[in-house]
């Protein structure tokens, strides 16, 4: 049971339920994601995206469910995991550098009283580099923008060396230039065997960036290879009435209701 | 009094000390409760005392440091976890959550304030000098006692170092990483509670949310790393004890809390203004700065386009400074002309150096994207 043979989902997730003031959020999830693939998930607003997320990681209580990373609970796995939350999660305006916040990734791997030393700086600024912010090591994180403050941020969840990597919405509010330096860190870690599962709101990249969709409106709408998932009928019953389909070839699509 | 009488006083050693130790905590646990965004939690947990205070006495019968410390420490807790149900329980929001168990025990503990006079007890004399605290009448065994919670509180610092600063920072991340913040955050916020103990004898329990803010406020403004601040925050702390300690001593019969509270505000107040890159006039000089620098280049490029227009426009005093001074750096010229019969028209003009400088100017304005 123990072993993980390849043939584990990376995340597998069964019978979830997660409320807020009694109103369902997410019922009754079942979902299996195989590892090494690039996975979106995306659906309305309030569909329930980032609460997903969340409640796999343990970060908002769940009413039932069995969450397994690569075939064990996720409190046995933690160490395998990475997560990249919203930029708007945090104040910003924190004393401290960036290089700083990378070090924070490690934290974890350090243990309860182990101090971060020159080991832990050379791998921070590494993954600073993969990002491309080597040059913004010593700035202040409140005077990054909002797109070097998301690559800060990505850079924290690569120190962790994890095995699958939650990104929320990690391509919300930056400029274009980090939209494709993140995809192009994304697209190589998956290439390295890793298993990305990201919160997406725009449908007009859906196709483009990912090989593996959940669709997501409380309830699971449509899961599987991007091409079998992303058809019109799919998204119709995802979206309902806030999306306008220009035709049923679905080359191109807009959201009535773009989160921006 | 000459210098020496007065640090030789017994009752002002005291007193500077006992400033100073609560400098000394309130200040690094006040910037962990600025950065959480839980600065008037202190305020709750301190007005909380009063009723903990109250009740040790009326146990214990006496004023005994030890029992207060235990009393007010007991419902200062009561009152944060009290706060903490209100908002995650109902629909109450912080700071509404906040000011009901800030007032609610404030009044509980007034109530028994007056009960306690209303007996006769002898013993009883000075109770509500815990409101505005009473230097002066610190003893040297609650110095130890303070500087033991001092100690404490600043070794449990500096071991978790690391778990406060990421819970303080990002909480929900140090969960992902298997830190138990909740842990973390309660043992945060009884430090701020440890802190409102030290300063209950100093500033008491009314201002005492003053001494967990300010310095950390102040501290805010002129540091880059958490470390910087919490070491900022701690002088700030201890310059404010002994200069509000020393103040009181020399003028005689003016509260001591109050005015180590006035001091630590005024050093706020310098601070909000003048940090460099944070404070208000720094940023009032940068906009200034800017706009010369920008009506500097725009007239440049006005005399280096229109070389013959009659220039109507530097009327205004800032206009005609900028003039003044390139005229001062040999980048213009004036000229008078007579041409135009009586009326005598002054003419700017470029100079070669001047021109010079103008095509630069052109040449990035031109060149941003527009």
């Amino acid at each position: 049971m123990a072993t993980l043979s390849n043939t584990d989902p990376a995340l597998s997730i069964r019978n979830l339920t997660v409320s807020y003031h009694s109103q369902p959020v997410l019922w009754d999830i079942d979902l299996d994601i195989p590892a090494g693939v690039m996975a979106g998930i995306v659906g309305p607003n309030g569909a329930g995206k980032s609460t997903l997320i969340k409640s796999l990681l343990g970060l908002v209580p769940s009413l039932s469910g069995d969450v397994m990373v690569h075939g064990r609970p996720y409190a046995a796995q933690r160490k395998r995991v990475g997560y990249v939350p919203q930029r708007s999660s945090v104040d910003w305006d924190f004393p401290t550098t960036a290089l700083d916040v990378v070090i924070m990734g490690l934290y974890g791997r350090l243990g309860w009283f182990r101090r971060p030393g020159r080991k832990e700086r050379h791998e921070a600024l590494e993954a600073l580099e993969m990002v491309g912010m080597q040059a913004f090591a010593d700035r202040q994180i409140s005077q990054l923008s909002g797109g070097q403050q998301q690559r800060v941020f990505l850079a924290r969840a690569l120190v962790q060396q994890a095995d699958v990597y939650f990104l929320d919405e990690p391509m919300a509010g930056v400029d274009a230039t980090t939209e494709r330096a993140i995809i192009d860190i994304l697209r190589r870690l998956r290439d390295a065997g890793k298993t990305l599962i990201v919160v997406h709101h725009d449908l007009q990249t859906v196709r483009h960036y990912f090989d593996w969709l959940l669709l997501l409106n409380v309830r699971v709408v449509a899961s599987g290879q991007a091409d079998d998932v992303f058809k019109v009928e799919h998204l119709r019953q995802a979206y309902g009435g806030q999306i306008a389909l220009l035709n049923d070839s679905d080359a191109l699509m807009f959201a009535a209701s773009k989160v921006t | 009094m000459p210098l020496f009488d007065l640090l030789s006083d017994y009752t002002f050693q005291n007193v500077v000390m006992g400033a100073s130790l609560l400098g000394l905590i309130s200040g690094p646990l006040g910037c962990f409760a600025v950065l959480r965004r839980q600065s008037l939690l202190g305020d709750a947990i301190s007005h909380a005392a009063l009723p903990g205070i109250c009740l040790s006495f009326i146990i214990t019968g006496s004023r005994d440091i030890g029992g207060i410390i235990v009393g007010s420490l007991a419902t200062g807790s009561l009152a944060a976890l009290t706060m903490l149900m209100l908002t995650r329980m109902s629909r109450l929001k912080t700071d509404a959550g906040l000011g009901i168990c800030l007032s609610i025990f404030f009044a509980v503990g007034i109530v028994l304030l007056t009960y306690i006079q209303n007996t006769h007890n002898a013993s009883q004399g000075g109770l509500e000098a815990f409101l505005f605290g009473q230097a002066a009448a610190t003893l040297r065994s609650d110095l130890w006692v303070m500087g033991g919670i001092t100690l404490i509180t600043l070794l449990l610092l500096a071991v978790f170092w690391k778990q406060a600063k990421l819970v303080t920072f990002d909480a929900e991340y140090a969960r992902t990483l298997g830190m138990p913040t909740t842990a973390i955050e309660a043992t945060l916020t009884t430090m701020v509670a440890l802190a409102v103990v030290v300063g209950l004898q100093m500033v008491g329990v009314i201002l005492m949310a003053a001494m967990i803010v300010a310095p950390a406020a102040a501290a805010r403004q002129w540091s880059r790393h958490l470390g910087g601040m919490l070491v900022i925050a701690a002088a700030i702390g201890i310059v404010s004890g002994v200069s509000g300690a020393t103040v009181s001593t020399l003028s005689r019969g003016l509260a001591t809390g109050p005015l180590i509270v006035l001091t630590a505000t005024t050093i706020v107040l310098i601070s909000l203004a003048l940090a460099p890159g944070r404070g208000l006039l720094w940023g009032l000089a940068q906009h200034y700065q800017r706009k010369r620098a920008l009506r500097r280049q725009q007239l440049l490029y006005a005399f280096y386009k229109h070389p013959s227009a009659t220039p109507r426009y530097y009327n205004t005093l800032g206009v005609r400074l900028i003039l003044y001074r390139l005229r001062r750096q040999g980048y213009l010229t004036q000229q008078s002309n007579h041409e135009t019969g009586s009326q005598r028209i002054t003419r700017w003009k470029l100079t070669a150096r001047g021109y010079e400088e103008a095509k630069k100017v052109v040449a990035t304005f031109e060149a941003t994207p527009s």
